[in-house]
This record gives structure tokens, C-alpha cells and sequence, in this order.
């Protein structure tokens, strides 16, 4: 079965891969509202919960878009793993003398480590809720999304956290957004290639860009 | 010049290999890498040791036999197979290491010298293309649009020296697999079994035990034909089309 091979593990890959930069897009345009204020920052919170009233129940998209996250995450990382696995067992005999590019120890131990703190950050935002600033304590702070950011970025280590994760994050995007192309077969001339290449580092660039902004903002107090 | 080599030594398939440190001197920077071993096999020869086992053939950089790892570079610092590798490439003084191309799929034989069957065998999963037999077609029979033959050229470039795979951090043998199947999906003649050849030969090469490919570009950097990455990409758009069919 072609769909079995590691072209086809490369294809889920690729798909799955491409949901998030969709996904990370959306993210940090909720992000930056956080420059507009509370109102925005918490109204745009809460207008995912409201979107596609009264068709969806209250929070409905959100979870369908959670599923889907899930799900992905599922793929691409078993397709991960398992070509992971493979490449190991590819060559049992190393080199003695190496000279081999570090992109792929940086997309796989990266990825791991993008993996971990999503974890972190999953339980900090969304599934506990817990504040680590130990001034900003208390379900006003928890509750109010904005209150949560503004008090965790306010925290040099936890802020620290993010900025490594986000650099993490750069060198993942900057080499799989273009790898994602070429897996699908969209870089099959020269320019499409260079292009593929150009979208991969720009993707990589605005996208980190755009989640730096805020966190570094609050660090530095310009958001109160 | 005079060099320290330190060169991968392996009595047979099944036996343990070890780096052995030779030196040699008086070496010209004319030479071609292989001369420089030929100079080290002649000596090893006079003292009655066994002379160091590698592949070559046409020493014109067509044929695609030789390939060495030198110091961690498939066929060494140059884009060139190692037998149009020249030693003006080194200094004098420098310490070499010569490995063996590294990966599952292609088994030491001896010394420097793998077994690329593996290479034959995607090739030959990639079964036969359909044309007439009988007297050659006239040449304008069958247009092919200049880009499109320009593509099957690059793609057919490929010697099959197996660099790619030694180079790859997956042991992968991608861009090997999309030069074949691009050389042929770029022309009219192999348009009929386009998709079953795909899925053949990349099941063949998952099959023989290669890495899968991350797109990193070492292959390409190592390629000494140059091959370019993109055309791992039509192999991936033709796998794709042949899932959809």
C-alpha cells in the first residue's frame, strides 16, 4: 500500500503540518489584540465561545477546532516518530568523521521540545489555569483572560520559557513550512522551489514575530 | 605532498572493520584522489599486506562506480565523484578519513566497497515503459515540449553513485528514486505506467531499508551531478496522484 510508505507518512505530515501554521495564524491574531486592551483581548476570547450562534451551541467551533488540533497533532506526530524510527535504523553504522547538515536534529528535537512546552502551555492557559506570578493570584486573575497573560508574561522566567519556544518554534516552521511543499509536490520547477523556500522563512518570521510581540510588550510593561 | 589517511579496513560482509592509519608521501597535487590510492595500494602490495579494496571504473566521472566518504563529505570537498577529485583539494599535512558509503540498504563488501543492488532493484521495480519495437520513429514523431525535455535531462543525469544516500542524515535514497522517476514522468513514453511506476519503486526503496526523506538537501549538495531537490517533489505529486487514482 502507497499510503503506508514514507512518502505517505510524509504526506500526513505535511497535511496535519499545514493546519497549524493555519491554526498559529489565527492564534496570534488573538494574541495581539492584547495591544488593544482587555476589552478586545477578552471580547475576542470570548467571541470564538458565541461564533456560529445559535447553528452551534455556545463553544461549539471552538471544539470542533480543538478535535481537529488533537487529531493533528496525533498524525504528525507519530509520522514523526515512526520516520524517526526509521532514519535510526536506516544507517546502524555511523560515520567517523561527520560533516551532515543540522536541519533534521533541529526539526526532531525541536519538535519534541515544542511538544513539551505545549503541554505547559496548554495546562498555564487552558486546562488548569494557574497563575505564576505570585502577586497576581486569585480567580480574578485566572478567570479574566487577560488578567492571566498579562500577570504570567509579567514573570521573567516564564516569559524566558516562551521566547526559547518560540525560537524552537522559528527553526521548525522556517524548514517544515517549505518541506510541507515540497512533500505535497508543489515545488516542482526551480522558481516554485525558491519560492517554497521564501514562504517557509517569511511564514517562520511573521508568525514568531507576531507571538513575540505581546509577551515581550507586557515584559517590559508597555501593556499595564 | 605527504598525507596521514586513515581508511576503513574490513576483511569481508561479516567481519568487524576498523579505521587503519596509513601514510603517504611524495603525493602530486595532479593526482586524482584514486591515483593517490593506487600510489598507497602499490606500496601496501611491495610489503606484502593486502591492498585496499575500492570501486572504480571509468575514472571520467560518467559511470557513477567510485564513491568514497573523505572526512565526512560524500565524494569529498569538491562536487565531482571522487575519481575527478584532484589532490590540490588537500593540503599538505592533512589527516583524511576514508569510509565506506554508510547505510542498511547498501552492505559492506569489503574495505571501501558496498553492494548498491539495492539501487538496481528500485530501478528494476520500476518495471518496463511502453514503446513500439520495430524501425526507429521518426524523431518529430512524438513531440516533447523543451522544458519538459530539458527536466528529463537533468533528471537523467543521475549515474546512480549512490552520494545521495551516503550523504542523507535519514540514509535515504529519495532523490535517487524521484531523478529515476522524474527522468521518466517529464516524457511522453512515460506517461502510460506513470503511476504504477511510482508506487513500485517507492515501495522498493521503503522495502530495501532506506530512511525517508526530510527535505534537508544534503543528497543535492553532495549530488555531483547536482540534482536538484525538486525532483523529490514530483515523485511526492506522483505518489500523491496514484493515491487519489
Amino acid at each position: 500500500m502507497a499510503r503506508r510508505t514514507t512518502v505517505g507518512l510524509k504526506l500526513l505530515m505535511a497535511v496535519t503540518g499545514l493546519l497549524f501554521v493555519g491554526y498559529l495564524l489565527l492564534h496570534m491574531y488573538g494574541n495581539l489584540r492584547a495591544l488593544a486592551g482587555e476589552e478586545a483581548f477578552n471580547g475576542y476570547a470570548e467571541h470564538l465561545r458565541t461564533f456560529g450562534e445559535p447553528m452551534l451551541p455556545y463553544g461549539g467551533l471552538l471544539w470542533v477546532v480543538r478535535i481537529v488540533l488533537v487529531l493533528s497533532l496525533v498524525g504528525h506526530a507519530y509520522s514523526a516518530f515512526a520516520l524517526w524510527s526509521r532514519a535510526g535504523s536506516a544507517r546502524r553504522t555511523k560515520y567517523a568523521a561527520v560533516k551532515t547538515a543540522m536541519r533534521t536534529a533541529w526539526m526532531r528535537w525541536g519538535g519534541v521540545f515544542l511538544l513539551l512546552f505545549l503541554v505547559w502551555h496548554l495546562l498555564q492557559f487552558t486546562v488548569v489555569k494557574f497563575s505564576v506570578n505570585p502577586d497576581e493570584q486569585g480567580a480574578a486573575v485566572t478567570q479574566n483572560p487577560y488578567e492571566l497573560v498579562v500577570a504570567s508574561f509579567q514573570v521573567p522566567w516564564n516569559t524566558l520559557i516562551y521566547v526559547l519556544a518560540m525560537v524552537a518554534l522559528a527553526f521548525h516552521l522556517s524548514h517544515g513550512a517549505f518541506s510541507a511543499q515540497q512533500t505535497l509536490g508543489w515545488t516542482m520547477t526551480a522558481s516554485a522551489y525558491r519560492r517554497a523556500k521564501i514562504i517557509g522563512h517569511s511564514l517562520a518570521a511573521v508568525i514568531v514575530g507576531g507571538f513575540l510581540i505581546p509577551p515581550l510588550a507586557i515584559l517590559f510593561g508597555l501593556i499595564p | 605532498m605527504n598525507l596521514t589517511l586513515k581508511i576503513w579496513r574490513q576483511a569481508g560482509p561479516r567481519h568487524q572493520g576498523e579505521l587503519v592509519t596509513y601514510k603517504v608521501e611524495d603525493i602530486s597535487e595532479d593526482m586524482s584522489f584514486l591515483e593517490m590510492l593506487d600510489v598507497l595500494n602499490e606500496q601496501l602490495n611491495a610489503r606484502g599486506e593486502e591492498p585496499i579494496a575500492f570501486d572504480s571504473d571509468c575514472r571520467e566521472g560518467i559511470c557513477g562506480m567510485c564513491g568514497l566518504m573523505i572526512s565526512g563529505e560524500a565524494h569529498g570537498p569538491e562536487r565531482t565523484t571522487t575519481c575527478q577529485l584532484h589532490m590540490r583539494s588537500f593540503h599538505d599535512g592533512e589527516v583524511i578519513t576514508i569510509e565506506p558509503w554508510r547505510a542498511n540498504a547498501f552492505p559492506v563488501i569489503k574495505d571501501l566497497v558496498v553492494d548498491r543492488g539495492a539501487f538496481d532493484r528500485i530501478i528494476q521495480a520500476g518495471g518496463y515503459v511502453s514503446v513500439n519495437t520495430g524501425a526507429a520513429p521518426d524523431a518529430h514523431a512524438t513531440p516533447v515540449p523543451k522544458p519538459h525535455a530539458d527536466r528529463a535531462f537533468v533528471a537523467a543525469e543521475c549515474i546512480g553513485c549512490g552520494a545521495c544516500v551516503a550523504a542523507c542524515p535519514n540514509a535515504s535514497a529519495m532523490l535517487f528514486t524521484g531523478a529515476k522517476v522524474t527522468h521518466l514522468s517529464e516524457l511522453p513514453q512515460g506517461q502510460p505506467e506513470r503511476m504504477a511506476r511510482v508506487v513500485s519503486m517507492v515501495e522498493q526503496h521503503d522495502a530495501e531499508g532506506f530512511g525517508g526523506c526530510t527535505n534537508v538537501g544534503a543528497c543535492s549538495a553532495a549530488c555531483p551531478k547536482g540534482i536538484p531537490q525538486d525532483v523529490i517533489s514530483t515523485l511526492n505529486k506522483d505518489l500523491r496522484a496514484a493515491l487519489r487514482a
